[in-house]
């Protein structure tokens, strides 16, 4: 199948990309660390209010650290011309695309996943919260990245597009930042978190079907 | 919609402004296969945005584009053509295999091999070097093997002779003349005057478009 090779090319092709410039890809990770050990410093010695703010902090990081990751997904294709080669490429663009953003979880999204566990430790944040944390992270950082390729298509055209991006797809993650946080928060009090964990699902099922066709057509406009 | 004519690619009454000021318009021509269309104009005459159009990357203002008699939207159009622009479209972080393989990969597979295309453009020997340790000629032919890789019969170029040397130059005519004998078409723009006496060579001086 022609289709499934130019996919995983893409993926291939990016990572690869992500590998030959490692530093570049790591500091949203930094980031993510770096915001979430502050703030012990910062609040001081009461194990009670970090345990009860870790939630909100970690997940609040999470998404400010997709949001700084954003920025890199279509821009380098933008500048040297690879993007125009996609978009004559005799497959659907919307495959192409959801290809990138895959690769750019990959990349991004997942080093978060595997860091996430020792931050929250960190933070004291209860150990019976420790697999709501994983899954929220699971569904919901894929859902960061498709949403967010949205907002990067329509602004990677634009020479600064970082503040109308932000403008753009805050308020999009912002459904997802309250279900995952709320999650967590319902999990280290022993709660039911089952709503909040289908909601995500829902919504990363929704966004894996619906995200790469705007994406697609914002991608063609920008390109104009 | 079927359009009987001869011509594999046709384009018929296009017109294009850009901020209220008018590129072209009614503007038609025809190329069929074992053509080669040089467009010639000052700068800011609309070469570039006429061939952004023909590649689907720009709606023109009026007028249609047909490919083997349909419309382009409707056709194998996108599957037949290969655009080489300004942007060489090739990744500075990979090696020069890398690049083809990946545009092998986007595209179908095409006359030459990948080691047969870079001895075309003579970068064989080259297959592991990063780009970004290429000069910009050798980059400029390197974008240029990838039309040689994946299978287009319709070749678009924006200025392929820009930082060429002598032996680049005529390394790229001797290959549009060559697609142009298989019974290619290639359509390009440029400030050099083309030495090879080609036959079916066609000039549109956009200048000279109401």
């Amino acid at each position: 199948m022609p289709l499934i090779q130019a996919f995983f090319a893409i993926v291939r092709r990016d990572l690869l990309l992500a590998f030959r410039r490692r530093a570049e890809m790591a500091n949203p990770l930094f980031f993510f660390v770096l915001v979430v050990t502050l703030f012990p410093l910062a609040v001081g010695a009461q194990p009670n209010l970090l345990r009860a703010m870790a939630p909100g902090v970690i997940w609040v990081s999470a998404l400010l650290a997709a949001l700084l990751s954003l920025d890199g997904l279509f821009r380098s294709d933008f500048e040297d011309g690879s993007l125009e080669q996609l978009l004559l490429s005799p497959h659907p663009l919307s495959v192409l695309v959801l290809g990138k953003v895959f690769a750019h979880w990959l990349v991004t999204g997942l080093p978060l996943l595997l860091v996430a566990p020792l931050l929250a430790l960190f933070m004291g944040l209860p150990e019976q919260a420790m697999p709501t944390l994983w899954l929220s992270l699971i569904l919901a950082t894929p859902l960061l990245s498709l949403i967010g390729a949205i907002g990067v298509a329509l602004t990677v055209g634009l020479r600064r597009g970082g503040m109308i991006l932000s403008l753009l797809v805050l308020p999009l993650y912002v459904p997802v930042l309250i279900f995952a946080s709320g999650a967590v928060d319902r999990a280290a009090g022993g709660l039911p978190t089952g709503a909040q964990i289908n909601i995500l699902a829902a919504m990363l099922l929704l966004a894996l079907v619906l995200t790469p066709l705007p994406t697609a057509a914002a991608l063609k406009m920008s390109v104009n | 919609m079927e359009h009987s004519s001869s011509a594999m690619l046709e384009v018929a009454g296009l017109s294009c402004s850009r901020d209220d000021r008018l590129l072209f318009s009614g503007l038609s021509f025809g190329l069929r296969p074992g053509q080669v269309l040089l467009l010639e104009g000052s700068n800011g005459s609309g070469k570039t945005t006429l061939l952004r159009i023909l590649c689907g990357f720009r709606e023109a203002d009026g007028g249609e584009i047909f490919w083997a008699g349909r419309r382009i939207a409707e056709s194998r159009y996108f599957a037949d053509m290969a655009y080489v622009g300004h942007a060489d479209g090739t990744k500075k972080e990979l090696t020069v295999l890398e690049n083809l393989r990946f545009a092998l990969a986007l595209g179908h597979p095409g006359q030459y091999s990948i080691d047969l295309a870079l001895q075309k453009v003579r970068l064989s020997g080259y297959d592991d070097s990063p780009v970004q340790s290429l000069s910009a000629g050798q980059k400029r032919r390197l974008s240029l093997a990838r039309l040689l890789v994946t299978h287009s019969i319709l070749w678009i170029l924006d200025e392929p002779f820009t930082s060429l040397d002598k032996q680049g130059i005529e390394l790229i005519e001797t290959l549009m003349d060559e697609h142009a004998k298989n019974g290619g078409m290639v359509i390009l723009t440029s400030h050099h005057d083309l030495t090879f006496p080609h036959l079916g060579l066609q000039r549109i001086h956009l200048d000279s478009c109401p």
